[in-house]
């Protein structure tokens, strides 16, 4: 705004006519109104600023207040009864152990575990867990949040003593080892993420197997090769567009093209290797077709910024000394973008990690509690997991959710870390 | 590959006339490799154009096969308000209304908040503060929608009900995912506009602050129109974002459409309603089926626009300093 502009609007605040200026007194409140607005505002902003700490401050917290917490448990068969002549259960023999089972479990459930490994080649601590888990199974009453476990106490212990007499209070993290070593379950307490994360890793692998090579390429076309002409122009403004396409849609996408259209080699019947366990295309390599096709407009855009930042002096440098134009781009443009175009490609593994729309739509929500053994497995992925078990209204699945929310962000914090280790060692090389 | 074998591959005539040639003819000579190099890359960007036309073919022949149906017809489908397949009623209105509020509440907070943020970053912020506060904002952006969605469910939910009261909060509801969305895309608003606002060149602030403006009248009287065309894109991103996200309404905002301004009730949004159904199990050309793929068709139209508007925007209305 122009000074008339400013003596304008403050005359007609002041009620003066037009070209008096403030002078003395009145100046310097003027200034210091104007000044003391200039200090609400700045705090204004530096508290608008502060409202995105605080929400992934509560998100934290509130997934931490999910993940651990007191749990009302109550034992099948108390393992003070499972004591053989006065000797406790934790020091039974592997012999006495075995026979703590037989006597407790039904023969199928015995010759089932038998076969999975023999029960007379497991070692005493193996055959002790088994008890505790098989016989001694202990329930999952109710489970608490950690902020009711620590501030609510007296309530708990009286939700206890009036609702689950026979039950004892125990503190319990939902995220433990078991969570990692556990297949889906429809018991809360016995569920895991193995599966999940199994089959999270199969879909990352195939995405980045197409998806970094493909967008790469892309990347080194628009930025090395293609001229100025329409068809250039068009397929540049393309992958702008696709970057603001919902993920659901990628997943309609897939879930016709891929597990549809493509159902004899997306369900391996093509090349023989179908899973017997399978017999439609939604499978592990539909889902990471999918996802390639996701994130390679990220991946291209990043890879292209990288590019872009190779001097051309070392282009001209390579052209001179008589190389190729492919000859200049794998020996001096490439390995000098390679920094960034791996840090891009992390950063777009991880949102592929991450995304579960398109998953869902490709897999769909079934039960699966086998591990995928290969790209023509049935899946399920981390992010769809925590869906389906965060949809769930019992509380025992919103902590399994919370635990497994756990696990999804030290993997993508791990991502990361790896994604800013890389932009550090490669930055260094100076032009 | 060495020297004399790629000039082996190139050549088309004897080695008499090729070592003839060379002193005379060296740009003209094709490398064999190196065309099938660029074919190779030209076709790697080709595959972003397989993809639209795959998500164009794809949204418009399912689509095609809804409209056809005998249950359906164009102007019921845009024009409906009750969206119950089960008795052959295909309105998309409760569907696009609640994808609406949905939207409507997450800019409600992420615009205000994530241009405050903007101005704050790139005008107030020492060096300091920002290397501190743009990681949280990265982090952020960072999180998995699912992750929100669980934290709309268990976290801002409980809260509305506990400020307007369990009977008038449902368990599921617009405004708990709206919240939320916001913000997710926080982080959005907040990094496109600081981009804009930082763009804009210094000697623009010093000529205000030289006719005795104060920092806040230099920002918002100076800085942010000049740098409005980026800000406005920022914002039109974002609502296309807010639109097409999934997660948040599929946890938080209900299962089951329904036509209501009531942001306490819930509501199933498009995306929503494409991932219950497809989640499910559906056979293949049902009517169900073809259903979710002209919603999507519907997205797909929504958020283009969007896109397109705010590239428009940039494009036309930057303003250029030299």
């Amino acid at each position: 705004m122009s000074l008339t502009g400013w003596s304008k609007a403050l005359s007609e605040a002041k009620g003066l006519k037009t070209g008096d200026l403030p002078e003395g007194e009145e100046l310097k409140r003027f200034v210091e109104r104007r000044h003391a607005t200039g200090r609400v505002w700045h705090a204004v902003f530096l508290a608008s600023t502060m409202v995105g700490i605080i929400a992934l401050s509560a998100l934290l917290l509130n997934i931490m207040d999910g993940a651990f917490g007191l749990v009302a448990v109550r034992n099948r068969v108390e393992p003070g009864a499972l004591a053989i002549d006065g000797v406790p259960l934790q020091q039974l023999s592997a012999e006495q152990l075995v026979t703590v089972l037989q006597t407790h479990l039904s023969a199928a459930v015995v010759r089932r575990l038998d076969s999975e490994q023999p029960l007379a080649g497991r070692s005493q601590a193996e055959l002790y867990a088994l008890v505790l888990d098989r016989v001694v199974s202990p329930e999952v009453l109710k489970a608490w949040t950690l902020g009711q476990s620590l501030f609510g106490r007296a309530e708990v212990e009286q939700i206890m003593a009036q609702d689950f007499p026979d039950a004892r209070l125990a503190f319990r993290s939902w995220l433990n080892p078991d969570l990692l070593r556990n297949t889906q379950s429809s018991v809360p307490e016995r569920a895991g993420v193995r599966t999940a994360v199994l089959g999270s890793l199969w879909i990352i692998l195939i995405t980045v197997a197409v998806a970094f090579p493909t967008g790469v390429g892309a990347a080194i076309y628009l930025e090395e090769y293609a001229r100025d002409n329409w068809i250039n122009r068009v397929i540049q403004t393309n992958i702008s567009n696709l970057g603001g396409v919902p993920s659901i849609i990628y997943g309609l996408l897939g879930l016709v093209v891929f597990v549809r259209g493509l159902e004899p080699l997306t369900s391996g019947t093509l090349l023989g290797l179908s899973d017997p366990t399978t017999a439609n295309g939604r499978t592990i390599l539909s889902a990471g077709l999918t996802l390639a096709l996701l994130i390679l407009p990220l991946i291209i855009t990043n890879a292209q910024e990288a590019i872009r930042a190779v001097p051309r002096s070392l282009r001209y440098a390579g052209y001179s000394l008589g190389a190729t134009k492919w000859q200049t781009i794998a020996a001096h443009v490439l390995p000098n973008s390679l920094a960034g175009i791996l840090t891009g490609t992390i950063l777009a593994m991880s949102r592929a990690i991450g995304e579960t729309a398109p998953l869902v739509v490709v897999g769909a929500t079934t039960f699966i509690a086998v591990d995928p053994t290969g790209p023509f497995s049935k899946f399920t992925a981390l992010p769809m997991q925590i869906y389906q078990w965060t949809a769930r209204p019992q509380d025992e699945f919103r902590r399994i959710a919370a635990a497994a929310i756990l696990v999804l962000l030290v993997l993508l914090l791990t991502l990361n870390a790896l994604a800013i280790l890389l932009r550090n060692r490669y930055s260094r090389r100076g032009y | 590959m060495d020297q004399p074998k790629m000039m082996e591959l190139d050549s088309e005539g004897t080695a008499d006339s090729r070592f003839a040639a060379v002193p005379f003819d060296l740009t003209k000579r094709r490398h064999l490799r190196e065309t099938v190099i660029q074919a190779f890359l030209f076709l790697c960007g080709a595959v972003s154009i397989l993809t639209t036309v795959g998500i164009v073919y794809v949204l418009g022949k399912e689509s095609l096969l809804f409209f056809r149906s005998e249950e359906v017809n164009l102007v019921a489908f845009l024009t409906g308000r009750v969206w119950q397949p089960a008795i052959g009623k295909f309105g998309i209105l409760p569907l696009v209304n609640s994808t609406f509020m949905t939207s409507a509440f997450a800019m409600l907070v992420a615009l205000p908040l994530g241009l405050a943020v903007a101005i704050y970053l790139s005008e107030y912020a020492s060096d300091r503060a920002r290397s501190l506060l743009k990681p949280v904002l990265e982090v952020l952006a960072g999180i998995p929608t699912v992750v929100y969605g669980y934290f709309a469910l268990t976290f801002m939910t409980p809260l509305l009900r506990v400020i307007f009261g369990r009977d008038v909060v449902g368990i599921y509801n617009t405004a708990s995912a709206g919240l939320v969305m916001g913000i997710l895309i926080l982080p959005l608003v907040g990094s496109m506009s600081e981009d804009a606002l930082s763009a804009v060149p210094r000697s623009l602030r010093e000529a205000s602050y030289a006719l005795g403006a104060t920092k806040l009248e230099t920002a918002v009287k100076v800085v942010l129109p000049a740098a409005l065309s980026g800000v406005a894109a920022a914002v039109i991103v974002a609502i296309s974002r807010a639109v097409g996200e999934t997660m948040i309404v599929a946890l938080a905002a209900g299962a089951g459409p329904a036509f209501t301004f009531n942001p306490f009730k819930g509501a199933e949004t498009m995306t929503g309603h494409i991932v219950r159904i497809s989640g499910g199990d559906i056979s293949y050309d049902s009517v169900d089926y073809n259903s979710i793929f002209a919603i999507g068709l519907t997205l797909f139209v929504i958020t283009l626009v969007l896109n397109i508007i705010s590239r428009y925007v940039v494009q036309r209305f930057r303003e250029v300093y030299e």
